[in-house]
């Protein structure tokens, strides 16, 4: 009997930091999804580095054929593979872990965590030898080899089994009385995520299993239906990351400065309205097309009258509130704003959390909005507005996020230092100020109409050659320039990973004692994560008067920024 | 809010379903205001507005279309410009454009303030219709035929730049719109 119990024991540690009980499967797991994460981040961001000095035309690095080719890798490894990666990883976290329960099945996880590298293999193989060159989208009738799309295929059949895992955790974790009460508002999160998750899979599975029979030249493919079902793997696999990413906010706020959940039922309502609205998505990307008619096109591009967008205003609000309670409660009381001076800025977990929420809501949120409505499409589509878009929401906000979990994933699961911690501080602000600047690069080239996915804009060798006017020429510099600082960013945030992953100090009771560099603050000393004093009361009264001023600052921007467009619409021809 | 706080990583114990505090409430409400005002606006420019998307649309086997919009070249031709036929289409004629890889069916010679339905598909693979400078946008399917009304609003010279990605030859394929006073 005692035996049993050793060799249960065994497949346990203690957490030294938050006290909880972590399954060594389900961290072994974390481990290795996180690692292969960071490679596929690696391979799209030297990606992106060639595709950004290939956009500036003065430099016109990359040969035409390469920098599609480059394009196709990056979209791939960026929005697909390094970003479902850590999702896996997220979900492991977010069931087993946070809920000190073992990992039911971890053989299973490690056959889809093998599919999935296998899937992510062969994909890039077939990219890189030029056996795929259909960018990330692969609308038929381009054609791909067609183990480009097996690849794909094995790769979701293998997150399918994480999202499966997590819910047997779940499962596990409710009959073992691992918990009491509901689980934690971040594994709720994580559900929500893994639900999304399921319904874009099962979308992937439905277009990519029958365009592969098609390039086995066994069935047809209509160009349309592929576009709207294609679309609701390729947006809503976004919608994964929203999910994943808020949740993400709301374990870093608990964890740097001890950030509060306002209201319960509030945060997990907002949740559910994105699971029961956010996969109509696929419509933003149809709303120009013959295929569908206006009806479908508001109805669905809206996410039935804005409910997903109410959701994550709510979110917008509950999270940074969340963080000023918790200063507020660390005593930071003074005025509208003390909390937010006084907030440990020199944490990168910190200031990664806050400045992906800035760029994800007033930029992404933003624009996202407004070029998905169906009229402002018009000037929009297929221009730089787009990618422009897409980089503050899943790159400025989600991966943003997910590098700042990093430098507490890093203590917590790996139980290393971080590495290169002095540069490291820095590598949010660097990474934020790159990306956002060069989205607003990218936003203003597509007003003047520049298009995305194009090697040379101004059509040199085309019978009518373009002049676009010279401002665009400036904003391609600072574009590229721009981008170019995001990817020393992010190699300085893979470097660090790999450093203090594979190299790294061990985190040690004496290292947290000394406060010796390389742990974040919320390390060495966890704040409180319940509250029940006379401080509570109190700020029942006062509430959150600076995210107050702070959330009617955004909705002034949503609205200028949204009517402004609808101006801009009435100087085009008159078309219907 | 409630009488304690715990944070997202604490399992909340008891009843969590409680009342929104005040401040919430007058975000959520206004939030949802403006939420309804995003959605009320499309439907409104359906009626008020002069741009929008919905057209007159129909599957199309795409050798019919290019032989209708061989025959619609044929029929209003009024030049050549670099080995393209220059089409000058009567006022409110059904305007036939083919994309292909990697070029357009014609340079198309409009007049100002006029209506025409142009019709738009592709031979091939998807393209997109993006008219340079004044930024309109729209898909290109194969076998699907998309009619738009349009009514040119000032005169010039404007190229077709095609932005969806069909092959290396993508960045070649322009065309050319002319429309007089």
């Amino acid at each position: 009997m005692s035996e049993t119990v050793q060799s249960l024991a065994k497949r346990f540690r203690t957490c030294t930091v938050t006290g909880i009980k972590i399954h060594r499967s389900a961290e072994q797991l974390i481990k290795v999804n996180a690692v292969v994460a960071i490679v596929c981040f690696l391979i799209g961001v030297l990606a992106a580095i060639g595709l950004l000095l290939t956009r500036w035309q003065a430099v016109h690095y990359l040969s035409v054929v390469m920098y599609y080719r480059f394009l196709t890798a990056h979209g791939l490894n960026m929005l697909i593979f390094f970003i479902i990666f850590f999702e896996m990883a997220v979900l492991y976290f977010a069931g087993p872990v946070m809920l000190g329960s073992r990992l039911p099945a971890p053989r299973a996880g490690w056959l889809a965590f093998i599919l999935m590298v296998v899937g992510a293999i062969m994909t890039n193989v077939m990219v890189f030898t030029g056996q795929a060159d259909v960018l990330f989208t692969s609308y038929p009738p381009l054609k791909a080899a067609h183990w480009y799309y097996l690849g794909i295929i094995l790769f979701a059949v293998g997150a399918l089994i994480v999202c499966v895992l997590f819910f047997l955790s779940l499962h596990v974790a409710k009959k073992e009385k691992t918990y009491e009460g509901s689980v934690p508002l971040v594994t709720f999160g994580g559900l929500t995520a893994a639900i999304i998750a399921v319904i874009t899979l099962l979308h992937g599975a439905i277009i990519y299993i029958p365009t592969w029979l098609w390039s086995l030249d066994i069935m047809p493919m209509d160009p349309q239906l592929y576009r709207l079902i294609w679309w609701g793997l390729g947006h809503s696999s976004q919608q994964i990351n929203v999910a994943a990413m808020v949740a993400v906010w709301y374990l870093l706020a608990g964890l740097t400065v001890g950030g509060v959940v306002l209201n319960e039922k509030m945060s997990r309502t907002a949740f559910v309205l994105y699971i029961l609205f956010i996969s109509m998505a696929s419509a933003h990307h149809l709303l120009v097309d013959p295929g569908m008619g206006s009806a479908w096109k508001i109805w669905n591009t809206s996410y039935a009258m804005y409910l997903a967008v109410l959701a994550s205003m709510i979110h917008g609000f509950t999270v940074p509130a969340g963080i000023e309670l918790g200063q507020r409660l660390r005593g930071f009381t003074n005025g509208t704003f003390e909390w937010l001076r006084k907030a440990p800025w020199g944490d990168p977990g910190f200031s990664g959390l806050v400045l992906s929420v800035i760029i994800f809501g007033f930029m992404g949120g933003i624009t996202g909005v407004t070029l998905g409505t169906e009229q402002i499409n018009i000037m929009a589509h297929n221009t730089l507005r787009i990618p422009g878009h897409f980089h503050v929401t899943v790159v400025g906000g989600t991966a943003l996020a997910f590098m700042a979990v990093t430098y507490y994933l890093i203590p917590l699961i790996f139980q290393k230092r971080v590495a290169l911690w002095g540069l490291v501080k820095y590598q949010p602000y660097l990474f934020a100020a790159g990306i956002s600047l060069m989205a607003m690069a990218m936003t203003f080239q597509g007003v003047f109409g520049v298009p995305r996915r194009h090697w040379d804009i101004n059509a040199a060798d085309s019978p009518f050659p373009v002049e676009f006017h010279p401002v665009v020429n400036l904003l391609q510099a600072i574009m590229a320039i721009a981008g170019i600082l995001a990817a020393i960013a992010v190699l300085l945030y893979i470097i660090s990973a790999v450093l203090s992953v594979f190299f790294g100090k061990p985190l040690t009771a004496e290292a947290i004692n000394e406060k010796a560099s390389g742990i974040p603050q919320g390390v060495l000393q966890l704040p409180n994560q319940s509250h029940n004093s006379s401080m509570v009361a109190r700020l029942h009264k006062t509430g959150t008067p600076g995210t107050v001023v702070l959330v009617f600052i955004f909705l002034a921007c949503f609205v200028v920024y949204y009517f402004v467009n609808w101006k801009l619409l009435t100087f085009l021809w008159k078309i219907g | 809010m409630s009488k304690e706080f715990h944070s997202a990583l604490v399992s909340p114990t008891g009843v969590w379903w409680k009342p929104v505090h005040s401040q919430e409430k007058r975000w959520i409400t206004i939030s949802f205001i403006w939420c309804m005002v995003l959605f009320a606006m499309m439907p409104l420019w359906h009626f008020k507005g002069g741009q929008n998307p919905t057209g007159v649309r129909a599957r199309v086997d795409p050798a019919d279309f290019a032989e209708r919009t061989e025959r619609f070249n044929k029929e209003f031709q009024v030049g050549t410009e670099k080995g393209m036929p220059v089409v000058a289409p009567p006022p409110g004629a059904d305007v036939y454009l083919l994309a292909r890889m990697w070029s357009w069916s014609s340079v198309l010679k409009l007049k100002k303030d006029t209506e025409y339905m142009l019709h738009l598909s592709s031979a091939d693979v998807n393209h997109g219709f993006s008219l340079f400078p004044i930024n309109v946008n729209i898909q290109i399917v194969p076998g699907y035929d998309y009619g738009l009304k349009i009514t040119p609003n000032e005169a010039g010279e404007f190229r077709i730049i095609c932005n969806e990605f069909c092959g290396v030859g993508h960045h070649i394929m322009v065309g050319k719109v002319i429309v007089e006073e």
